[in-house]
């Protein structure tokens, strides 16, 4: 009896995997309603289909996400089939992802914002399909600039002199907010404000290290004096979510953070609702708007044991009906192109017209440069401007020695 | 901890010893088919991990191709020993350490001997006492990240209203306060887990002998000092010891407070960015294994400084 009963118990063992039915799972996001909104696109797909999908939830933040996805990937595990990716990391982990250009029509792919398949093909495989665009802007109250005869700032002076000025008479009211904390968020606020001074890109489409010159110094020179002054110190402790509980619980003016923060700006029950207006990046005389290139997109796994009903379901998130679906309900900005001149969508999310020209002129992070060393390169630029921002060193002193940092990863040019 | 068998009294009479020998041997066989199982298993998730990391530390591994590593000798360890970076994150983890590890065990203390005192509800106040210990750290470390939120946390809505300051505190930011915001966090922790290990030494000592102290001395504090304490001095010392290592290789608390900040960085913060960041695996072995050496050391000390005291008594 007993015999037979472990022989069974043990054969049930064998022979269960065998019968599974096909079962996917999503790694999402889980920031603001993101994972809601993963949630009920997966089960709607679920319906159609009939497979079951489960939806893991990844970090809010991004260098934490990648550290699990490397955990994954560097096992070959199958666990998770469709992967988020961030935009700087096609290059990185392309070989432990399925190429999707034949496996998906050619007409779908070309119907994406070009720079994002550019981004994504990586020694001429398609690695991951575009799901969102993101790109910074910038948040301000239309409110209390109207009631003080303001215009919404076009350069960084615009922004000191409206800031200051409603500061100095809305008791309790920070200027402005922004993602300070030392990570990824940093390296690409920081990569605006060097921009927007004519700062350059860090390290140069060559793989030169360009970040210590005097515009950089003048640009971390005005960030590092609005902390404690314009923003709160707090700030050096903020990622998006923090900024955006200042910004949306009355405290500040200004905030600068990626779309995702307008649906949930203007939900009910928002103190702010209605409040809310959005323009690109400020710039200066020295340089143009700039806005860091965001987004993210989905890959299917080498490892999958489903890779025909992954390739489906990244099909129909990434699909033009998903990407308005998500735009409408929480302000994730289409990578189809024809969606921006959706009249439903552009009455829904105005900033939408913003971000179709900050897209034009955005800024990717120097990732295709420095390769495997990008999170090095990143992780130093963040470490030095929140030395810089929180005054334990001063710029000049801070960029010369991320410069010989950097330098010293960067095997002459070539990284 | 005791010697497995008694030595044999008297060694004239040589066939009771082999007897006595054989059914030694017998026993000693028999314990080491008892230990097997275990020392295989520590074998198996400790040793063969631990020797891993060592091969690893040697070449210059990739997390996403570990088989394609070649042989780099000690370059490793020369890079990360010439880091300041490292040697940053060495200075935080031993201030850490001993600046937490000395108000839990000061304010353990206190907790134990208020809670070893005849009171009502006893066994009701020591379980509650037990609660942050309870939670997650992870958990209790996102509880306290919101509470020192500059803007809308409590600590600061709190100090405002009483007016003990102006404007409010950046906890998490600054870094001259985050390390302090860093220490609290952990204190409140755990302090219990002392507290608890202190009770538990304090309910040794045999009641008469302090009161025998008590009716010489008349003096509650001399008591204290001269009874009390030396005769929680061993389980002291056991205490000190756990949470010394717990301390040391600390990484969640940090992690979900501070994330990778390089100013308040502990070395196993240091380790994982290299290891899973940075991809470079050699390098997050070899850092590894200084830490392994760095924590095995500390051991070492303690045990040496804290033997002789067990000796004694």
């Amino acid at each position: 009896m007993k015999r037979a009963l472990l022989i069974s118990y043990y054969s049930c063992l064998l022979v269960l995997p065998a019968l599974g039915a096909p079962k996917l799972t999503l790694s999402c996001g889980s920031n603001g309603i993101e994972h809601q909104m993963c949630e009920k696109a997966v089960k709607a797909w679920s319906k159609q289909t009939g497979v079951a999908v489960e939806v893991f939830s990844i970090p809010n933040d991004s260098n934490d996400r990648l550290a699990i996805y490397q955990q994954f990937l560097g096992a070959g595990s199958p666990d998770v089939d469709v992967y988020q990716i961030d935009v700087v990391w096609p290059g990185l982990l392309a070989s432990h992802f399925r190429d999707l250009k034949d496996e998906i029509p050619t007409a779908e792919i070309a119907a994406h914002l070009p720079e994002y398949i550019r981004n994504n093909t990586v020694q001429g495989r398609l690695v991951a399909v575009p799901w969102f665009a993101d790109g910074g802007v910038l948040y301000y109250r239309k409110d209390l600039l109207k009631k003080h005869g303001l215009k919404p700032p076009s350069t960084w002076d615009d922004l000191e002199n409206a800031a200051r000025t409603i500061a100095g008479k809305e008791k309790g009211m920070y200027g402005l907010v922004f993602q300070g904390r030392a990570y990824e968020g940093l390296t690409c606020n920081a990569l605006e404000w060097v921009a927007s001074h004519g700062g350059g890109t860090i390290v140069d489409e060559d793989g030169r290290v360009s970040v210590n010159n005097p515009n950089s110094v003048k640009a971390l020179t005005r960030v590092a004096g609005w902390v404690g002054s314009l923003a709160p110190t707090g700030v050096l402790g903020y990622s998006e979510e923090e900024a955006r509980g200042v910004f949306q619980s009355g405290q500040a003016i200004f905030m600068r953070n990626w779309p995702y923060a307008w649906a949930l700006l203007e939900a009910d029950g928002s103190p702010v609702r209605g409040k809310v207006g959005i323009v690109p990046m400020p710039k200066t005389a020295l340089g143009d708007h700039a806005s860091t290139l965001g987004g993210w997109s989905l890959a299917v796994s080498k490892y999958s044991k489903f890779p025909k009903e992954a390739v489906e379901l990244v099909r129909y998130l990434t699909g033009a009906e998903q990407q308005r679906i998500r735009s409408l309900e929480a302000s994730f900005n289409p990578t189809i192109v024809a969606l921006y001149d959706d009249p439903t969508l552009l009455a829904k999310n105005p900033h939408l017209k913003v971000l179709k020209s900050a897209l034009a002129s955005a800024i990717p992070r120097p990732s295709r440069q420095t390769r495997q060393k990008y999170n090095r390169v990143s992780a130093e630029l963040w470490n030095t401007v929140h030395a810089i921002l929180s005054k334990t060193e001063t710029p000049e002193v801070g960029l010369a020695s991320l410069e010989k940092r950097l330098v010293s990863h960067s095997n002459g040019g070539k990284w | 901890m005791e010697a497995a068998a008694p030595r044999p009294v008297s060694l004239a009479r040589p066939r009771l010893d082999a007897a006595w020998a054989a059914l030694v041997q017998g026993r000693v066989l028999w314990a080491w088919a008892f230990v097997a199982p275990t020392l295989i298993a520590l074998l198996l998730v400790a040793g063969w991990p631990l020797l891993t990391t060592l091969r690893f530390s040697f070449t210059d591994a990739s997390l996403l191709s570990l088989e394609q590593a070649s042989w780099v000798g000690l370059a490793n360890y020369l890079t990360v020993l010439r880091d300041p970076e490292w040697w940053g994150s060495v200075r935080t983890t031993v201030a850490f350490a001993a600046v937490s590890v000395g108000l839990e065990t000061i304010l353990g203390l206190i907790v134990a001997l208020v809670l070893d005192t005849e009171m009502r509800a006893r066994g009701l106040v020591r379980a509650a006492v037990l609660v942050p210990w309870a939670i997650p750290t992870v958990i209790s470390a996102k509880i306290w990240s919101w509470m020192f939120n500059d803007l809308y946390g409590v600590i600061n809505a709190m100090l405002l209203r009483m007016g003990a300051i102006d404007r409010p505190i950046a906890w998490l930011a600054d870094p001259s306060m985050s390390f302090s915001a860093l220490v609290l966090a952990d204190v409140w922790k755990t302090t219990p887990f002392m507290a608890l290990l202190l009770l538990a030494g304090l309910q040794l000592i045999p009641k008469e002998v302090d009161e025998a102290a008590r009716l010489d001395s008349g003096s509650r504090v001399r008591t204290f000092l001269r009874i009390t304490l030396p005769l929680l001095a061993p389980t002291l010392g056991v205490a000190v010891i756990f949470r010394t290592l717990d301390a040391l290789r600390m990484f969640d608390l940090v992690y979900v407070l501070l994330g990778n900040n390089r100013s308040t960085a502990t070395m196993t913060v240091y380790a994982r960015q290299r290891l899973m960041e940075f991809q470079e695996f050699g390098q997050g072995s070899a850092v590894s294994v200084l830490i392994f050496v760095f924590i095995g050391a500390f051991t070492a000390l303690y045990l040496r400084a804290f033997r002789p005291s067990r000796e004694k008594s």
